[in-house]
């Protein structure tokens, strides 16, 4: 596909390093010519120095033969306007980004009248992945498919936990609990474990496919079940902490916003009168705790300052059994901060990138008229869950999966069969018409049938 | 310095360099030169087991950063020369290995400056190799890799930017492969039509291949012992006009493509390039108008050779150096400015002195008007200030070179003119020269040292100075 990208900031470097390796042709767009550089002499991409919304940039961007814009700039007011200008420009897709609340309520007017594929909202995105942790608090992690409907949860081995050095196969006989483990993360390598004799060890990072009942069930058996989150406590309330209390109050769930500036403060308690907005420096350990940190179910540090955000999350740890969220958007150190053994981080400039890759990804499938449906990265890149929907009679279907010689590192990890979703066993068919979810490392597969040994 | 990733794409080096040796190694089968075609295979098993034996190396990541691919530039055309040469010595062609080195950097650099008094008693497999180092060195050994292998990224640019001439590289297309593939794309077809019309000329498939090979690369090695004196005027003028093609800058043959005339015809490099052909061949020709029988005659020769020294090939059809001193000086010239950046010629390039000019206009206009705000444009685009600083550093580097070289060689003790155009002639990638080294004589006269230095002067070039310089900085070979 050829893409253009406007806007060469975080977001813009994160989708041009992850979409370039995919073979599509990206030409940036920025006016500061240091920043498209800096994609130009490290990535495989064309630069063009210029305003994005104008359409003598476009043109000379290609985009007349552009399958995909999208628009990452700072500015909502460009993004939109620069999606409006290529759309008629050039009859491409385009996607953009909003940050605005006040934009985002009007968001489908907007894209409708305006004629844009996609509007994403990274604050919101995140919001709603701290919201999902908060829901499944003994998950560090929730990866989402099929339009939401299947959720993988990541969570940790700890040394306490009953799965330490415990054999695969007794969660089914001896746990009796209808989870299947897809992934483990052991030591940043990524094992599709199959067969009974597999073991876990304390510190592996293990995914899991199960209806959210179960879940909840298998976690409190192994022992690292948390209390389900009632109470909340949010530290900055920026645009990511306004969207997540709106959506936890919604659901219930108590929540306190501490938040420095008094201005929006005011601003917050209109918005938001249920919520309790407390105006007050965050990183004061006596306003904390005198607020009841040590009580909370939940806490989120989403304070501007990444370095104060790990911080705070450390002293929540330390001082409360709730289930922490940290945001980090500006520093790169993922194999530190992992190190730290804090609950759950969210990156806000890579859930944006991943949101449009998955967009693009599934455009490219269809062009490419391949069976793959859907492509999600997992683990940094270093596993994949392809969705495929099956069309056809073939040697895979109506015949148990038991039966049938699938490679090794590729697990059939769930079924949607109508509005149906099976996690399959061994005695499970694929049938037509249903949709496959599929795990593996390190291959690509163009085809359901490919996941047999040849 | 990551080594292992420089010993990986040395590896690919070495063993695009086998493929490359058995084309004469065939051409020596077919002429029945049983000896020359058993050394080409030999070289070229002996660089495909090398290069095998280099990527064992275990290479841990495939980052290439700026350093590495400098490095990496320089070490692989030093390396594909080293073996390049091999096949002279065991041919006895050019018996002595440092001669023989000569004329294979002069070759790949397409420089086109020879050390033999004369090549017809050379093999024809010889020979073959000889021009075809020319057509490799021309667009690039790294740009013809790129546009094959699928290596590593976009990190690659670091390796494009350091081979391709100019001063800032662009790419065509967003993909570094694709845009190295439409390079070759455009640089075979020119080579195919140059050999077809000269075969339809009436020249031997043979003759008209080398030519072709040293026009195309504007490289300048012949095969006869006059370059090009004794083919028939039709070949002559043909060549001409395929030396000048050559050293346009290939992105305007991309939008000719691209059916983008507009673009193509309003870029400055190319009609001041243009421009500056018509000028000098006009000075030319009024300068020699009473030496030869007709005035068409005198066209020919004024035309060709000015587009054989501007474009850095070097050919000759008749020996300049018997023209008046004003011919003589107007040529001299005309090897510094060079071709059209992002061409197969050498030279400062077109590119470089229009920006030049245009700085030198803008620093008077800034005394007169102290407070004048003013940008450099180019093709009506802003040029931006690291461009114009990596120019001017650029020709600084250049005439340290040129200084330096000329210093060295000095202690032949042979005429200035001699010297002075010998080291223009080969950091300028032309061949010939003036007195001395004129394009009846040869670089044989200079002493085993100056034709190393020489040999350095080519290789930093043709690639634009700083891969070679870099290479003699020791912390670039540190570890970090």
């Amino acid at each position: 596909m050829n893409i253009i990208i406007v806007g060469c900031g975080k977001v813009g470097y994160t989708l041009v390093e992850q979409l370039g390796g995919e073979n599509h042709d990206i030409t940036v767009i920025d006016e500061i010519e240091d920043k498209v550089h800096s994609i130009t002499d490290e990535l495989d991409a064309m630069g063009i120095i210029g305003n994005g919304v104008s359409y003598q940039t476009l043109l000379q961007a290609g985009i007349k033969k552009a399958h995909l814009l999208i628009a990452v700039t700072g500015s909502d007011e460009q993004n939109l306007l620069c999606c409006a200008v290529a759309k008629r420009a050039g009859n491409c897709r385009t996607i953009a980004r909003v940050r605005n609340p006040i934009y985002y309520r009007e968001i489908e007017f907007l894209r409708k009248e305006l004629g844009i594929t996609m509007i994403i909202n990274p604050e919101m995105t995140s919001a709603n992945e701290i919201s999902r942790i908060f829901q499944f608090p003994s998950a560090v992690k929730i990866d989402t498919f099929s339009k939401g409907r299947i959720e993988l949860l990541h969570f940790r081995v700890t040394k306490k936990c009953l799965l330490n050095n415990y054999e695969l196969i007794h969660i089914r006989t001896t746990l009796k609990c209808n989870v299947l483990v897809c992934m483990v993360n052991r030591n940043d390598e990524v094992i599709i474990p199959r067969g009974g004799d597999f073991v876990f060890h304390e510190g592996d990072m293990v995914a899991i496919i199960a209806v959210p009942t179960e879940a909840n069930a298998f976690f409190r058996k192994i022992g690292i079940g948390s209390i389900p989150v009632h109470t909340a406590m949010i530290v900055g309330g920026g645009t990511i902490g306004y969207y997540l209390a709106r959506r936890l109050l919604s659901v219930g769930i108590a929540t306190k916003i501490i938040e420095q500036d008094p201005d929006r403060c005011e601003h917050l308690s209109e918005m938001l009168p249920k919520a309790t907005v407390i105006c007050g420096n965050g990183t004061d350990q006596k306003l904390l705790l005198e607020e009841g940190l040590d009580k909370v179910d939940g806490f989120a540090a989403l304070t501007g300052l990444d370095e104060e955000n790990i911080l705070l999350s450390l002293f929540a740890k330390k001082n409360s059994q709730a289930k922490v969220v940290t945001k980090i958007n500006r520093i790169n150190f993922s194999g530190v901060i992992d190190d730290l053994n804090l609950d759950s981080i969210t990156y806000p400039r890579l859930l944006t990138a991943d949101t449009i890759i998955k967009y693009a990804r599934s455009l490219n499938n269809a062009s490419l008229d391949s069976n793959v449906e859907n492509l999600y990265k997992l683990e940094e890149g270093k596993a994949e869950a392809l969705e495929f929907s099956i069309k056809e009679e073939s040697v895979v279907t109506n015949t148990p999966l038991v039966d049938l010689r699938i490679k090794k590192n590729i697990l059939v990890c769930c079924i949607t069969r109508g509005n149906q979703v099976i996690i399959p066993g061994g005695q499970d068919e694929l049938h037509v018409g249903d949709s496959v979810v599929v795990v593996l490392t390190n291959e690509r597969l163009h085809n359901i049938r490919d996941i047999l040994e040849a | 310095m990551n080594f292992s990733i420089v010993s990986y794409i040395l590896s690919w080096i070495l063993r695009f360099e086998a493929g490359f040796l058995l084309l004469p190694a065939f051409v020596g089968f077919l002429y029945g030169e049983g000896r020359a075609a058993v050394s080409y295979v030999g070289t070229a098993l002996l660089c495909f087991l090398l290069g095998i034996l280099l990527n064992r190396w275990k290479h841990s990541h495939f980052q290439l950063y700026a350093r590495e691919g400098f490095t990496s530039v320089a070490l692989g055309w030093i390396v594909i020369s080293l073996f390049g040469a091999i096949p002279f010595v065991t041919t006895g062609d050019i018996p002595n290995y440092i001669d023989a080195l000569f004329e294979t950097i002069s070759g790949f650099t397409t420089t086109g400056a020879s050390i033999l008094p004369a090549v017809e008693p050379l093999t024809h497999a010889g020979l073959f190799w000889r021009s075809f180092t020319h057509w490799i060195g021309g667009m690039g050994v790294f740009v013809f890799i790129m546009s094959v292998l699928p290596l590593m990224g976009g990190s690659t640019m670091n390796l494009m930017k350091a081979e391709s001439p100019g001063p800032s590289v662009g790419k065509l297309v967003p993909k570094v492969k694709d845009t190295a593939k439409i390079l070759y794309e455009i640089y075979i077809v020119i080579t195919l039509l140059e050999i077809v019309l000269l075969c339809a000329f009436g020249m031997k498939l043979f003759d008209s291949m080398t030519i072709t090979f040293g026009t195309v690369g504007t490289g300048g090695f012949g095969v006869l012992n006059d370059s090009l004196g004794s083919y028939s005027p039709a070949q002559q003028i043909i060549v001409t006009i395929f030396m000048i093609l050559s050293g346009i800058n290939y992105s305007f043959y991309f939008c000719l493509i691209m059916r983008q005339f507009k673009d193509a015809f309003s870029m400055e490099e190319v009609r001041w390039y243009l421009g500056i052909i018509l000028g000098a061949a006009a000075i030319i020709i009024l300068d020699i108008h009473d030496m030869y029988q007709s005035i068409g005659e005198t066209i020919r020769h004024a035309f060709f050779q000015v587009g054989s020294i501007i474009t850095t090939t070097g050919f000759s059809t008749v020996d300049f150096d018997l023209w008046p001193q004003l011919s003589k000086t107007v040529l001299v010239i005309l090897m510094f400015i060079g071709a059209c950046a992002g061409s197969t010629g050498g030279g400062i390039k077109v590119s470089r002195i229009l920006l030049l000019f245009k700085s030198i206009g803008k620093e008077l206009s800034l005394m007169i008007h102290p407070r004048l705000v003013k940008r450099i444009k180019m093709d009506d685009r802003n040029v931006g200030d690291e461009v114009l600083r990596s120019t001017f550093v650029y020709i600084a580097v250049y005439c340290v070179i040129l200084f330096t070289s000329l210093l060295l060689i000095g202690v032949d003790e042979l005429d200035f003119t001699t010297n002075f155009t010998a080291v223009a002639a080969t950091l300028n990638n032309i061949g010939p020269g003036l007195e001395m080294v004129g394009p009846t004589q040869n670089f044989a006269v200079y002493s085993g040292f100056s034709k190393l230095v020489l040999m350095f002067d080519m290789l930093a070039g043709r690639l634009e100075l700083f891969p070679m310089l870099i290479i003699l900085v020791p912390s670039c070979w540190k570890k970090y």
